[in-house]
């Protein structure tokens, strides 16, 4: 393979950089787009390539250097201007509107209209039905984006961009909320557009995605451009050390628990889902002191409701929940969390942070009862509290003062672990807890996670990554369609026991130990 | 700068008063001053309750109609005494039995909003405007839309004293303005120092996260709507013993004043964000404007005017703190 002939530069982002007041997000950053090619840019968080990303969009304007499509100097001072030449962008975050349904968020930026006066619905919604065929995804483009999960919110994202011919497609973590099937549908589609000539920017904190589906890699490190290579001729500890300059792993060995007390029992816990059958379908869990379950499973297998039913955030949740002898059925999510239960929320921004508040407010929220004395707060008791969390969570901020959306996703993932932990929890659930961070504070979460097993917790984490769950868990347990289909000491699961578990229809035939 | 942007209604304070001080002669007197006091104290009561509704996202209209029912609970109390039919007989409570009677109404009132608002889940905007209707309907039905016209009470019936909260004075200073001072330093205190307040913060920034952090939402926001109706109960109080007579209209718009005090006083209608202290700025600044364009004869329509240009700015300049400060954020996301 000929770079420069088979993949022609389409896009070149020229010795950019970008200053703001007092700090520079991107130093000299010169980075090549090749049409017809996947083009993967890696890097940990605030390593510039949002920035870089933002950039090539005109969502920002580069402080120095210039950018060069098909090798002439351009200008984009608009995300508008962008989109006229041809570049779309799947933003990480999802910009939806819940109250539209999917065929009119395709359409929102362009809609299709009947004698260019109004919307002519007929039409987008069987534009949008092609896009969801060719997406594989049985969602009729009438349902609101609301009422679909995240995984699929996706996808939506995803036919978004696809709906408008573009040239260049930036696509900044696609994958973070799809399940496995849908990840090979995704990448089925990018190499179609792979061959129609399209030039992929793609952006993710998977590397064995990278590898699969990227051509040529670009690795930034602290806005500059660390290495480049071709994706044939490097491996996923290549791209590690150079992102991070050294190896960072999880070294454990999975423990046995069973003679450990049990701490958390829960039995037959059901949801009933509001399409009929069951979201959460009798599921019965024990988890012992000390013990690392991890719960894989797709997006839809219910191992949030999961979560939630054992928080007490679904009122219609049946079953019984004893966490270390004591039964906390009917108790509200206040009184399980003061009785020594907590939970690190999937969705990070909409359910795990409090915007306005600094650092400090966000760590102690769940334990301010521990800090009364007599109707106040007792403030110097409460940080020294925060002090500490900080240091052992090793979160970076210059003060705890600041508000918590000044830092990166490690951090403020690390600030939602915290204020659980200053509860003083004797079970604490993780959903998804390394979703959208680096590898390096991934890597300090699943320590952390370990550690508190060390300490005597019950701990459970959801996750959807296989590497993941093999990687810290002492025991895996593999839901499908709202039930457990599967449970494995680490030592006996095998990556492809754990797929055929995960399965709705395989799971039956797959059983376990 | 961002200093400049953060203490801007204190700076606009110190404005206002340089302005009057300057062009109105008799503005920096302490009787001047006093009686701006007493204006804003009325003000900035309901401002205060105002605060905690707006800081969980919320929005109390209700407040003004309480103001007037409230006035004419304890002027009917006082005036024509709690008749109870069936035994033909009329009981006439003292002033303070009638004060706490009162207050009650007032938080019951605000404990009505509150329930609208977590139980039946009704938006606080169409809650607390139905309230609006009720409260006031239910203060023209009492009084029969007529005024309460003496509140000083008779010796013989021991129900004396009632116009102290309007008029009288501790070490010279007007009660109302003593009230005040005191509301707003428990106020800043339980906003800022309680388990309670930090949740109120906490609703407003992200009701999800803080339902999932363990917080009761129901309770503190029916909390907040009580504690809102329990200051307007005060300030009809007050209002009806300066006056020492209540009418049925006493109090209209007065919402709307509150929401601007606290709005200029940088509470973000959002949620999550403002102070107390902030909010009683806001209220000075209103207070001092309104009084200042009086003492130097502008006439009321350009008032009106130049008040709605004045929260118009502040609410502008809120958005540029805001984008300055998603700036800051930005660049210590990326370093």
């Amino acid at each position: 393979m000929n770079p420069s002939t088979d993949h022609p530069v389409v896009l070149a982002a020229v010795d950019v950089s970008k200053v703001f007041p007092g700090t520079v997000a991107l130093d000299k950053a010169s980075f090549e787009v090749r049409s017809g090619a996947v083009n993967v840019l890696v890097g940990e968080n605030g390593a510039g390539k949002s920035t870089l990303m933002k950039i090539l969009a005109g969502v920002e304007q580069p402080t120095s250097g210039q950018l060069l499509l098909d090798g002439k100097p351009i200008r984009f001072p608009t995300p508008r201007d962008a989109a006229g030449h041809g570049i779309g962008i799947i933003y990480q975050e999802l910009n939806l509107c819940p109250n539209l349904s999917v065929a009119e968020n395709i359409f929102i930026g362009a809609p299709l209209l009947r004698y260019r006066i109004d919307i002519d619905g007929r039409r987008q919604a069987e534009r949008a039905a092609e896009l969801m065929r060719r997406l594989e995804q049985a969602i009729d483009p009438q349902t609101l984006v609301g009422d679909l999960r995240i995984g699929q919110q996706q996808i939506v994202e995803i036919a978004k961009a696809l709906a408008e011919d573009v040239r260049i497609l930036i696509m900044d973590e696609p994958t973070s909320a799809l399940s496995s099937v849908e990840v090979e549908i995704l990448f089925r589609v990018i190499r179609e557009l792979k061959a129609a000539g399209v030039a992929i920017i793609y952006i993710s904190h998977r590397l064995d995605e990278i590898m699969v589906i990227g051509d040529y890699i670009t690795v930034m490190r602290d806005g500059r451009v660390q290495a480049r290579a071709a994706v044939a001729d490097i491996s996923i500890p290549w791209i590690v050390g150079q992102m991070v300059g050294a190896m960072a792993a999880v070294a454990a060995a999975p423990d046995s628990h069973a003679d450990a007390p049990p701490v958390l029992v829960a039995e037959n816990i059901a949801l009933a889902s509001a399409k009929g059958g069951f979201t959460v379908d009798h599921v019965s869990l024990t988890v012992r002191a000390g013990e690392v379950v991890g719960i894989y499973g797709l997006m839809g297998a219910g191992r949030s409701e999961l979560f939630e039913c054992l928080m007490g955030l679904q009122p219609d949740a049946t079953g019984s929940l004893m966490l270390a002898g004591k039964s906390l059925d009917g108790q509200s999510t206040a009184q399980r969390i003061k009785n020594g239960l907590a939970m690190v929320p999937e969705d990070r921004q909409s359910a795990g942070l409090i915007g306005p508040l600094s650092v400090a407010q966000n760590l102690t929220l769940s334990s301010l009862w521990r800090f009364v004395r007599r109707f106040a707060l007792d403030m110097p008791r409460e940080k020294k509290a925060v002090h500490d969390i900080i240091g052992s969570l090793n979160i970076k901020v210059s003060t705890p003062d600041v508000e918590i959306t000044a830092l990166s996703g490690g951090n403020q993932q690390k600030v939602v672990i915290g204020k659980s932990l200053l509860t003083e929890p004797k079970a604490i659930l993780l959903d998804e807890p390394g979703r959208g961070i680096d590898v390096g504070a991934k890597a300090e979460v699943f320590r952390t996670m370990r550690r508190l097993g060390e300490a005597g917790l019950a701990v459970v984490f959801a996750t959807s990554d296989l590497h993941e769950v093999m990687a810290v868990a002492d025991r895996i347990v593999v839901m499908a369609s709202g039930t457990i289909t599967a449970d494995f000491p680490r030592a006996a699961a095998t990556e492809d026991a754990l797929v055929l578990a995960s399965h709705p229809r395989t799971a039956a035939a797959a059983g376990g130990s | 700068m961002l200093l400049l942007m953060k203490l801007r209604t204190v700076i606009a304070l110190i404005a206002v008063f340089a302005f009057f001080g300057i062009t109105a002669p008799n503005f920096l007197t302490i009787g001047s001053l006093l009686i701006v006091g007493k204006h804003v104290a009325i003000n900035a009561y309901l401002a205060i309750g105002m605060t905690f509704v707006i800081l969980t996202a919320g929005i109390d209209l209700s407040v003004g109609s309480i103001v007037g029912l409230c006035g004419i609970v304890a002027g009917g109390l006082l005036d024509a005494g709690l008749r109870i039919s069936p035994l033909h007989l009329t009981i006439y409570p003292n002033v303070v039995e009638t004060i706490l009677i009162t207050l009650v109404v007032g938080a019951l009132v605000g404990v009505f909003n509150g329930v609208l608002v977590t139980k039946l889940r009704v938006a606080p905007f169409i809650a607390t405007l139905g309230t609006l209707y009720i409260a006031r309907g239910a203060a023209l039905l009492i009084s029969d839309g007529q005024t309460f016209p003496n509140l000083v009470g008779r010796p013989e019936l021991g129900n004396t004293g009632f116009p102290f909260l309007g008029s009288g004075t501790i070490a010279g200073v007007p009660f109302s303005i003593v009230a005040l001072v005191a509301f707003a330093a428990l106020a800043a205190y339980v906003a800022a120092r309680t388990p309670f307040g930090r949740q109120v913060y906490a609703v407003g920034g992200n009701e999800r996260a803080a339902l999932v952090s363990g917080v009761r939402i129901d309770r503190i926001k029916i909390i907040v709507y009580t504690i809102s109706g329990l200051c307007a109960a005060f300030a009809g109080l007050v209002v009806a013993s300066e006056l020492v007579a209540s009418h049925p209209a006493s109090g209209e718009t007065f919402e709307l004043n509150a929401i601007a005090a606290a709005v200029l006083g940088g509470t973000s209608l959002a949620g999550g964000r403002g102070s107390v202290g902030g909010t009683i700025i806001g209220a000075f600044v209103i207070g001092v404007l309104s009084d200042g364009l009086v003492m130097l004869g502008v006439s009321s329509f350009w008032q009106m005017v130049i008040k709605g240009s004045v929260i118009i700015a502040a609410v502008v300049l809120d958005q540029l703190q805001g984008q300055m400060q998603r700036k800051m954020a930005l660049q210590a996301q990326i370093g």
